[in-house]
């Protein structure tokens, strides 16, 4: 069969938006309200001083829907730039992901074996118990989580996907950020 | 303001003074407010007070600068200034109270989405301190508002307050036109702050593409020269571009020679009255619109966006053409419909640029080919597919719009209509020569739309005959408005073609649903000429064709606002039509075509 059936494909989006009150209820109400999938999204600011913020969307849809999602999206108002990586050279994804396993014997020493191969950090240890911290790119990270799953009783806490273009070219520049001090826990006196 | 260095007695340093002068005097937020609708031009607000927005009312009072116009509901407000903004090419101002006031107006803020109307709302908001507290008429605005407006604002910083009002308009206004919301917290009407004039902002992150792109309008035109069957087809964004893209787009369709058709909301854009017409496309355009866009091989859409009712069945659209697209909105490109010349700007520049190229390239039309392209479509055109014969003694509801049109034609005339077959019998039978006189709710199709649009245009243009083509079903949606009507002595027409049901559903359940007329019927109407009497207007009620003729004159020339009950032939359907999920080519031409046809089920599931 020749019959056209329209080809899903997986894009990875990068959106420069004013970092503004309501901005990410607008993208994500546009996800919703128009039926466009998301698998992945993440945003945070990434210019204090100009209010930007990037948003990175992992979504997938026919070659008409992804453009449809990129024009969608450079019509919001607070929408500075609209950047499909996929499509526009190479790039590079990452993940951050934080993985409990909850084991013992065997499993636990394996646990720590492929942790190892992987270059994932422990965090945290109990003795019946790891938290692993773990970059990469998403299939990575998948990987990391079935095997993990095999060992244990597992919980997991994933960023999503933060993503760049290679190369020298600066599409979306950033040029300030205020330093931000770890803050202090604060102790309530009693 | 001076500037110098002299230190202010309580203590401010010449430096305050300086950034004072530079943003200009502080006043209240509402004072803010009413200072830049001003500065703005804006010249009537459609409004309904509360508590939230007492302050702004107050401030409105003691200036007495700009018109306010009070409507009877919120949703009318919105309608209203629709008409207004439709029937001038400037935006519409509405003012409304918090909750309430502000869930009423969604209706037609969506409406307004829809149809690419520039609006600006201002509603009022609990104070900020309350925001989230459930507070009494307290709605999450900016929130609800969201997928129903263009870009809205909920204004936390009274330093913001000019700007937001500022930028509120020109978000309104400019790239493809939108209602914007503008939330206003009582507190923040109430407190001090800075005012600037506007000024000619370059907007951060807003800033649609005006002027098509050289090689892109090269292509289209190479390509429009080319045509052997060509058709334009031409769309709500020439009324929204002004009236010089309807002028260039007239200029380009003569010089061409080329068949033109246009949507519902584009009628206007060419004269209805010229041979190069073909009427309307679209569900329930005419025969030769509708054939010429399938069988074409250019089709040239200018600000016209695929919409479903005008394409039918999506992969049976006008399947042998090259499609060019012009449309300053790049999200309606292939959206729909895969074109091959995108582009992306205003319809008037564009036009503009078209013109040029085809001058300067000196094209002239395949005239072999497009002589063979017109005896084709004259063929189509003498099926007669709008025909209609006016016999016994019951008035067809063709034959109230067309004697209407033909009595009313020589005026400046605005007209104005609900939602259903009323609305598609005054699009095929009454003649727009001009843009910006239809004002018609077209892609949201709000019944109750027609009277307050009708308020806003006669509010616009106070000489103006206006008149609201209704439905007896849709028109007493908002028939409150009468009262605003009454009010300000508005001498608006209503013109309700009634026939007792609500005809459009009553024709999909005929069609659809094995005429099981599901609570279609209006079972209890009220006395239509009582009603206009006791609003203080004239009602008129007209059975016979033969008095037809009278009524409508006497509804021109009374003065003031005239409510005519048209009673017209109650079975009649509108056509042709094209039923869902079909394509252009299988139009049903009368109710011979419709016994005989039968609905898919993929076509059962659309509207």
């Amino acid at each position: 069969m020749t019959d056209d059936i329209p080809m899903i494909e997986q894009h990875t989006i990068a959106v420069l938006v004013a970092n503004e009150p309501g901005v990410l209820a607008r993208v994500i109400g546009l996800f919703a309200g128009r039926g466009y999938n998301i698998a992945s999204l993440t945003v945070s600011e990434v210019d204090d001083q100009n209010k930007l913020s990037r948003i990175t969307i992992v979504t997938s849809g026919t070659p008409m829907v992804i453009e449809q999602i990129k024009a969608q999206l450079d019509r919001l108002v607070p929408v500075h730039e609209v950047h499909d990586l996929t499509i526009e050279g190479h790039h590079l994804e990452r993940e951050l992901a934080l993985v409990k396993v909850v084991n013992s014997g065997d499993d636990r020493i394996e646990a720590l074996r492929i942790a190892d191969t992987f270059r994932a950090r422990a965090l945290d240890s109990t003795l019946e118990s790891f938290v692993f911290e773990l970059t990469g790119d998403t299939p990575k990270i998948d990987a990391f989580i079935n095997l993990m799953l095999a060992l244990g009783r597992v919980e997991v806490s994933r960023t999503g996907v933060a993503a760049i273009a290679r190369g020298a070219d600066v599409d979306m520049e950033v040029t300030a950020i205020t330093p931000t001090k770890r803050s202090q826990p604060r102790v309530v006196p009693s | 303001m001076s500037t110098t260095t002299t230190r202010a007695p309580d203590g401010a340093t010449a430096e305050t003074a300086a950034t004072d002068a530079a943003t200009g005097p502080t006043m209240s937020g509402a004072a803010i407010i009413l200072q830049s609708l001003e500065d703005l031009g804006v010249e009537v607000i459609f409004g309904y007070p509360g508590g939230a927005v007492l302050p702004l009312y107050d401030e409105l009072f003691r200036r007495n600068a700009i018109r306010h116009v009070l409507v009877r509901h919120e949703q009318a407000a919105v309608h209203a200034a629709e008409g207004y903004a439709r029937s001038t090419g400037k935006t519409g101002c509405v003012l409304v109270t918090s909750g309430p006031g502000a869930t009423n107006a969604v209706t037609g803020l969506t409406d307004a989405l829809m149809d690419s109307i520039p609006v600006v709302c201002l509603t009022g908001q609990v104070p900020t301190h309350l925001i989230g507290n459930d507070a009494f008429q307290e709605a999450d605005t900016t929130g609800i508002t969201r997928p129903a407006t263009k870009h809205n604002y909920l204004v936390k910083d009274i330093d913001s307050l000019a700007g937001v009002m500022h930028e509120a308009f020109y978000v309104a206004a400019h790239g493809r036109p939108g209602p914007v919301v503008v939330d206003l917290p009582k507190d923040i009407l109430m407190a001090e702050g800075p005012y600037a004039p506007p000024s000619e902002i370059a907007h951060r992150s807003y800033r649609p593409q005006v002027k098509g792109k050289p090689d892109a309008v090269e292509q289209a035109v190479d390509l429009i020269a080319a045509g052997k069957r060509p058709i334009f087809y031409g769309g709500g964004g020439l009324i929204n571009a002004g009236p010089e893209a309807s002028d260039l787009f007239r200029e380009f369709v003569k010089e061409t020679g080329y068949p033109c058709t246009l949507t519902l909301m584009g009628l206007g854009a060419y004269p209805s009255s010229d041979p190069q017409f073909l009427g309307m496309l679209g569900m329930h355009g005419t025969y030769e619109a509708n054939l010429a866009m399938h069988g074409c091989d250019v089709m040239i859409n200018i600000g016209a966006r695929f919409d479903d009712r005008v394409t039918g069945l999506l992969s049976a659209f006008s399947p042998g053409s090259k499609k060019i697209h012009v449309d300053i909105d790049p999200s309606s490109i292939n959206k729909n419909v895969s074109v091959d010349v995108p582009v992306v700007g205003d319809a008037a520049t564009v036009l503009a640029q078209m013109l040029e190229v085809w001058r300067r390239k000196k094209y002239s039309a395949d005239k072999p080919a497009l002589e063979a392209w017109w005896r084709q479509i004259n063929l189509w055109r003498q099926r007669d597919c709008l025909g209609f014969r006016q016999t016994g003694d019951v008035i067809r509801p063709q034959h109230a719009i067309r004697r209407l049109f033909e009595k009313t034609a020589e005026r400046e005339c605005f007209i104005s209509t609900e939602v259903g077959q009323h609305q598609m019998w005054a699009a095929q039978y009454y003649g727009f020569d001009k843009p910006n006189r239809w004002l018609t709710s077209g892609g949201l199709g709000t019944m109750g739309y027609g009277l307050p649009a009708a308020v806003g245009a006669q509010v616009a243009h106070p000489d103006a005959l206006v008149i609201d083509i209704a439905g007896e079903a849709s028109i007493l949606m908002n028939i409150q408005e009468l009262s605003t009507i009454a009010q300000y002595r508005l001498p608006v027409k209503a013109y309700i073609i009634n026939n007792q049901w609500m005809g459009m559903v009553r024709q999909w359940q005929e069609l659809n649903h094995g005429s099981r007329y599901s609570e279609s019927y209006t079972e209890a109407l009220p006395d239509f000429v009582a009603l206009a009497q006791s609003f203080g207007a004239h009602g008129l009620r007209v059975s016979h064709p033969d008095h037809l003729d009278d009524s409508i004159d006497e509804m021109i020339d009374h003065p003031g606002a005239v409510l005519v009950d048209v009673c017209v032939t109650r079975d009649e359907n509108c056509f042709p039509m094209i039923p869902s999920g079909q394509p252009h080519n299988e139009m049903l031409l009368g109710p011979e075509d419709q016994a005989g046809s039968t609905t898919s089920s993929e076509g059962l599931a659309l509207v």
